[in-house]
Parts: structure tokens; C-alpha cells; sequence
């Protein structure tokens, strides 16, 4: 059996969570609906008061919360303590206008520093590791989530963030980093220079690896852990949640424990709002108990999994949720950064590009890549090649400055993009993740 | 100056096809053609007989396409006649944004289609060199 960072929680008794769920539950439902408006007239119009929720029994009683929800409140209409408790703030990766905020209180960023410690220990790190943080240090949970949960199990944070991958080896080899933070396509970019540069594995010395932010296979953690020697683990979160930390793998790695002592989680059908029975797949939804300053209410996370209860043979006892199966709406993940369909169809128009548009996103050496196909206007036609070289550049440049992706454009006749008489086919992935 | 159509064209095969085909229907007769190619799109470059046919059969399928005013140059059909013209041009710092042939039966020049930097500066050139223009209507271009 490996180490674990908290076993009187992660392999606590279904009792003992239960009760802890129940009670935990109780006073923060109280709170909430004392200290936020907006969860209290959502109550309200369901007729729902804080007494009617005595166990997680009732948990389907309160009402859901949606991505909207924060942006109808944003900033700071979510939050449940004045801003003078809140120790720091984080927003939604990368986005325009969708941008969403939440934020911490001591209190919260210690439980966070927790969950994220669990995934460590979980992956095998003590006190005497180097941990190699490239994810993205900012407003994005990815970077300082990691650092948290390093310094907490006394591990050396190495912080190098995002960019420059030959100077990351550089410093991976000098530093002695052994076990590595980042995205999964990341990794395996870093494999792939690492190769490059004439480096092999036995250059590094990582032995283990916390991967999380975009959606991933098993193919790909083979392959992640085949390249770089290491074992490769999957962390899950959400910033509206938490941040990364909701879920971690363990040395099974067959599902990712929910630290359901600060997280409930519910499956549901994501058509009807319904509880669904233990394994059957649905919409992810979580309920924050202990948070402080922004604890959500059953958050639709747009995920599709499914959990399972079985004993682990790790020693946990925390419920396992299978990597999420993509999502429910048509949000795209991009090398980590939430795209919306939208947000390019808004840099199309506003470049005189017509709005009929494809957007392609396929995985080329296990990278993301984006591709959006856009119908050429006469606005925008040249009869030089270079004129329209540069017009696709110019778009090409627009994305990158707006919404962080790096798209290649082509510019295709009028009609050529196939018309849909319902809702418009936006987006052909082609990453087939899960098949 | 002589008035040439340039036609956005998808790199994917039978496209050129569709196109003349068109303009056979609406009875426009192609009397010089080009075509810039990369690997996603073409663009075709083309003098036709009559303007505004072809410019509504382009419309009725869509195409996008935009009209350009191009010098058609008589050249001397002999060695040298295509060097001389391109060193003065070279000479007064004009740029060829492309150019291309077309073919005039029975006649002792060649003719080339040029789309230059500085069409103002290249009218002078031409007129100060003495070298021919030819218009729209010699060519049986309306």
C-alpha cells in the first residue's frame, strides 16, 4: 500500500464521510443562503430553505449552478465573505469576454494546498522531491495550484511555467526535477524536444508526472510514460471548483479519487437534471462544502464520466470518477485554453470574414491543433497570392492576440462549408480521445 | 489598360471545369488564362470576351472574384524582345505583381499580361519606350 497524505480522510470509513458530508453540507447551505443573494432568491424561487437540507440526501433539492451564473454576477457576486478575507484571486484560462473569477480565503487555499498534496503523495513525491511547475503561473489555477500543493508536502517547487521547452530540459537536467506539472500535450512536447536535442530519458531524472487541464486517453499516458520513464497521473479540477485538486490519480490509476471530504459530487442526466444511479455516465456536478469565499452549489460542469465506489487497492476509500468523456456543450479545449466557437466567429466577422466557418481540431504529434476553415469574402480577396497569404496570416495573428490559439486559416470558395438546417455543425474534432 | 477578372478557386479537382463550363453557357470565350497556385487555393486569372456575361455567370455560382486593370504589352517575338521591356521596367523600379502570356494568331508580337506595382509609372514607361499597349477591343475583349 502506498504513502497517503491524510488517511483519517482518504481512507476513512463510507460512515465517517457521510456524516462528514452531512454535516458539512448542512452549515454551508446555511451560509450560502445567508451571505449570497443570488443563491438565496434561486432558493427561494424553488421554495427551497436551508433547513429542508439535513443530509446529501436532499443535496437534489437545491437548485444547479451554471457557468452563467458567474458571469451574470461576475466579479464578485458568487462570493461569500467580504473581499477583505479573500487571500487571492483566480479567472478562467485564457478567454475574452467569458472571463470568469473566483477566489480564496486562507482557510480555502490551505484545503486547496491539501488536495493538490494528495495528488503528490498519491504519485509517489515526498519532501526530498523537485517538483517542475510548467504550468502556466497567473490567473490560471494550473500553476500556482501546483506550487500550493509542493510547498505543502515540503517538496522543491521549481516554478518555471509555461514556454521556451529547451530551456525547461535545461533546466530539468541542472535542477536534478523529478517529478514534472504540466498539461499532457505539454509533456509530450517536451518528450518530443527532449529527442530532439539529442537528450534521452536517462538525462532526466523524473520518475513521476501530474497531468491535468485538457482532456486525455490512456493511449496518451502510455505514451507520455513510455517517453519520458516516468509514471504519469491524471489530476482533475475546475477553477469554478476548485482549481486542479477536485480528483487525483492514485497508483491504480483506474479513476481519480474525488476528495469528497471537501467535494460532493452528483451524476447526472444532463437532458432532465436527474440523479443517476452510481455508474451509469452523466453530467458531472460538484458541491463545494468547506470552501469559504466562493462555494459553489452544484456546479454543472458540462463533464461527461462516471463514478464508482469499489475499494481501491490503493487503501482510499474516496470515490472514483473516470477521466471525463468530453463535454456537454461546445466549449473546446486547446492546448489547455477554453475556446468557444463564438469567440473565433466574432474575430472572423469583425475581419470581414463571412460567418460561415468550420473549425477542425485534430491532435498532430500529440499536440492540439486548430484549424479554422472560413469562407473568403470579397472584402477580403486579393488576386495576389501574397495578398491572400497575408490576410490568413493577419487572421491567424488576430486569434493568437484574442483568444491565446495558435490556428492555421484556410480560406476556402463560398459554399464549400456544408449548411446545416438545424444548428450549424461548428466544430470537427477529430482527436477521437476516447475511441 | 485592358479589365481582368480574378477568380478565387478552391485547390480541389473539377474546379476549373465548373467554371468554363459556365461561362460556355453564358457564351464567354476565354482569350488568355493564368492560374496562382498554392496548396489550398488557386487564384485564376482571365481576359474574356465579354465583361459583364461572365461577370453573372461568376455571381449566379457564388464566386468571389475581383476585376483588375492589367497592361497588355506587345513584345517583339523575337529573342531578347520579353528582356528588353522587363530590363526598363527593372530599370524604373517597377515591380510585376504577376504576369503571363497570351497567345494572338497571325500577328508578329506575343503579348504580355502584366499586373505591376506602379501602374502610373509603367503607363509612362511604356509611352516614353514607345513600346504598344494593346486595348480591350484589339484583343476582342467587351
Amino acid at each position: 500500500m502506498q504513502k497517503i497524505y491524510q488517511p483519517e480522510i482518504e481512507s476513512a470509513s463510507r460512515e465517517e464521510l457521510v456524516a462528514l458530508q452531512n454535516e458539512r453540507l448542512r452549515i454551508q447551505v446555511q451560509r450560502v443562503y445567508e451571505n449570497v443573494p443570488y443563491y438565496r432568491e434561486k432558493m427561494d424561487a424553488l421554495g427551497v430553505r436551508p433547513e429542508d437540507i439535513k443530509s446529501i440526501e436532499d443535496l437534489h433539492k437545491l437548485p444547479f449552478s451554471y457557468k452563467k451564473d458567474l458571469r451574470d454576477t461576475y466579479p464578485y457576486g458568487l462570493f461569500a465573505v467580504p473581499l477583505k478575507d479573500v487571500v487571492r484571486l483566480h479567472a478562467s484560462s485564457g478567454t475574452t469576454g467569458k472571463q470568469i473569477v473566483v477566489g480564496y480565503t486562507r482557510k480555502d487555499m490551505e484545503l486547496w494546498n491539501d488536495c493538490f498534496a494528495r495528488a503528490l503523495i498519491a504519485a509517489g513525491a515526498t519532501d526530498e522531491d523537485i517538483v517542475h511547475i510548467s504550468y502556466g503561473y497567473g490567473l490560471f489555477t494550473g500553476g500556482l495550484g501546483a506550487d500550493g500543493g509542493a510547498m505543502r508536502i515540503g517538496a522543491t517547487a521549481v516554478p518555471v511555467s509555461t514556454g521556451n521547452t529547451r530551456r525547461q530540459l535545461t533546466v530539468m537536467q541542472d535542477f536534478g526535477s523529478t517529478v514534472l506539472c504540466c498539461t499532457p500535450s505539454y509533456a509530450l512536447h517536451i518528450a518530443e524536444v527532449m529527442e530532439e536535442s539529442g537528450l534521452s530519458k536517462d538525462d532526466l531524472k523524473l520518475k513521476a508526472g501530474i497531468f491535468g487541464a485538457e482532456p486525455w486517453t490512456n493511449e496518451m499516458r502510455l505514451q507520455i510514460e513510455q517517453k519520458l520513464g516516468i509514471k504519469a497521473y491524471d489530476i482533475y479540477g475546475l477553477t469554478e471548483v476548485l482549481g486542479p485538486g477536485v480528483a487525483f490519480d492514485c497508483s491504480e490509476q483506474d479513476g481519480m479519487h474525488i476528495n469528497e471530504d471537501h467535494f460532493i459530487v452528483e451524476v447526472i442526466d444532463p437532458d432532465t437534471g436527474k440523479v443517476l444511479p452510481e455508474g451509469a455516465q452523466g453530467e458531472l456536478v460538484f458541491t463545494c462544502i468547506t470552501k469559504e469565499a466562493f462555494p459553489i452549489l452544484r456546479y454543472r460542469t458540462r463533464d461527461i464520466g462516471t463514478i464508482t465506489r469499489g475499494k481501491c487497492a490503493c487503501g482510499r476509500t474516496l470515490v472514483k470518477m473516470t477521466k471525463p468523456r468530453g463535454r456537454t456543450d461546445d466549449m473546446l479545449i486547446i492546448r489547455g485554453v477554453n475556446v468557444f466557437p463564438s469567440q473565433i466567429e466574432t474575430v472572423l466577422i469583425e475581419k470581414g470574414y463571412s460567418a460561415n466557418y468550420q473549425i477542425v481540431v485534430d491532435r498532430e504529434n500529440n499536440f492540439d491543433s486548430i484549424e479554422v476553415q472560413v469562407e473568403i469574402s470579397r472584402e477580403v480577396f486579393s488576386d495576389t497570392v501574397r495578398g491572400l497569404a497575408v490576410r490568413a496570416k493577419e487572421l491567424s495573428a488576430a486569434m493568437k492576440e484574442l483568444l491565446g490559439i495558435n490556428a492555421k486559416v484556410t480560406l476556402l470558395e463560398p459554399n464549400s462549408i456544408p449548411r446545416s438546417e438545424g444548428k450549424a455543425v461548428r466544430v470537427i474534432d477529430k482527436r477521437n480521445l476516447f475511441e | 489598360m485592358v479589365q481582368q477578372l480574378s477568380v478565387f478557386l478552391q485547390n480541389r479537382s473539377g474546379k476549373i471545369a465548373t467554371l468554363t463550363e459556365a461561362f460556355y453557357e453564358n457564351g464567354v470565350d476565354i482569350r488568355a488564362l493564368s492560374i496562382a497556385d498554392t496548396t489550398d487555393f488557386g487564384i485564376l486569372r482571365i481576359l474574356v470576351s465579354n465583361l459583364e456575361k461572365a461577370k453573372q455567370a461568376l455571381d449566379r455560382l457564388n464566386y468571389i472574384y475581383s476585376v483588375n486593370e492589367v497592361f497588355v504589352v506587345a513584345v517583339p517575338d523575337v529573342p531578347g524582345g520579353l528582356a528588353g521591356v522587363l530590363r526598363l521596367m527593372s530599370a524604373h523600379r517597377i515591380d510585376i505583381e504577376y504576369m503571363y502570356s497570351l497567345v494572338d494568331r497571325g500577328k508578329n508580337d506575343a503579348y504580355m499580361v502584366f499586373r505591376v506595382s506602379d501602374p502610373d509609372a509603367m503607363q509612362q514607361l511604356l509611352q516614353e519606350n514607345d513600346l504598344m499597349t494593346v486595348s480591350g477591343v484589339s484583343l476582342g475583349l467587351a
